[in-house]
């Protein structure tokens, strides 16, 4: 006798709750099977054991705590309507202070090689360049010898020597 | 004419509090209880029980009735009962594996048939068997117990139960039939005990 066909159906048809097809297949199981016929009536008494254990009352202050929980809530309403979606806060949010950090990242720029023009003349960037080439400023060669800041570096790797913005000791 | 849960909840929604009180009313009972009988402890089950309503409270602006008010509510609650469980097995781990988290009044009563002799008070009898049949559900495995109790208990529909419990209906009907099979087992000393109460006549009840 395969029991197992109808777990299934079990429940469902106990509770009266069965469609008319797991009726059938159950009732003609039971028909056949003592066991289950017997398994029947001990899940009946066992609901109606169930059924005996009582409730519990709530405790008599327990609404007043709800009341005092619902109390502290933020009201909601009136101004809530102007608040972007939180998803939408945040990815906002997240690129303003990506492009912040971006702005305020310092330009970085290797050395350049040196351009040899006859008059060693330095456009604007290449000063901004030097300015930031700390090597410049530790380079004691450099500071010391100022006048030929004016000339420009043979090669690459060289210190850069700002001509116009004479260097301040620190 | 009564309204229902749903037309209160959009009551609620639209800034009516005391729809919002006949829910309380309405519900305070039943998820007390479900509550506990979950986590076995009255005060623990109060305070759960007073979270789902603070968070139906909460959820009221964004609340669409895409869902019976009940599956909902009783899923928050069953939710709740399971984090609280797994949370105290984790204090309980180094105390014992094995042994189950008593408290309150189930503590101090051994695990055992209650007693059959002749002259003990029906009350007694009656309180005992409330214990043991409690100690049993407590017995389940935390989903089987839930199952057991929203269908024995809380009545829903096999596919709201489904829907609380995030399974298909077929493993609802699985977990219930394997639950039920422990408490038939469980349970059987106290079916034949019914039956000899029956006898000694019950006067009233």
């Amino acid at each position: 006798m395969n029991c197992k066909k109808i777990e299934g159906k079990w429940i469902a048809y106990l509770d009266g709750k069965a469609s008319p097809s797991e009726r059938r297949e159950v009732e003609s199981h039971l028909a056949l099977c003592s066991d289950c016929r017997q398994r029947a009536e001990e899940y009946r008494a066992m609901w109606e054991l169930l059924d005996q254990e009582p409730q519990i009352l709530p405790s008599p202050s327990f609404d007043a705590a709800v009341r005092a929980r619902v109390a502290t809530e933020p009201p909601r309403g009136r101004w809530f309507w102007l608040l972007p979606s939180p998803r939408l806060a945040f990815a906002v949010s997240m690129l303003l202070l990506l492009s912040v950090w971006i702005a305020s990242r310092p330009v970085v720029v290797a050395p350049t090689p040196a351009a040899t023009t006859g008059a060693g003349q330095l456009g604007g960037e290449a000063d901004f360049r030097m300015i930031n080439d700390l090597q410049v400023l530790e380079n004691y060669d450099v500071v010391s010898n100022f006048d030929a800041l004016s000339d420009l570096p043979a090669s690459s790797g060289a210190p850069s020597q700002p001509s116009t913005q004479p260097p301040s000791h620190m | 004419m009564a309204r229902s849960d749903v037309q209160l909840m959009l009551e609620v929604k639209a800034g009516d509090e005391a729809s919002f009180e006949l829910l309380l009313r309405k519900y305070r009972i039943p998820l007390v209880n479900f509550l506990y009988r979950m986590v076995r402890d009255q005060g623990m089950a109060e305070d759960l029980a007073q979270e789902v309503f603070l968070r139906v409270y909460r959820a009221r602006q964004d609340y669409a009735p895409s869902a019976k008010f009940t599956t909902w509510m009783f899923r928050i609650a069953t939710n709740l009962a399971l984090n609280a469980l797994r949370d105290g097995r984790h204090r309980q781990q180094e105390i014992s594996m094995d042994r189950p988290i008593e408290t309150g009044e189930d503590a101090a009563v051994p695990w055992e048939v209650p007693d059959r002799r002749p002259g003990v008070e029906y009350e007694m009898i009656r309180r005992d068997r409330a214990i043991f049949i409690r100690r049993a559900i407590a017995q389940l495995p935390e989903k089987q117990r839930a199952a057991v109790l929203l269908h024995k208990y809380q009545e829903l529909d096999y596919d709201e139960i489904a829907r609380i419990l995030e399974c298909s209906e077929s493993a609802l009907k699985s977990l219930l039939f394997r639950a039920y099979e422990t408490l038939r087992v469980q349970l059987a000393p106290l079916v034949g005990q019914s039956a000899a109460v029956g006898e000694t006549g019950e006067s009233g009840s």
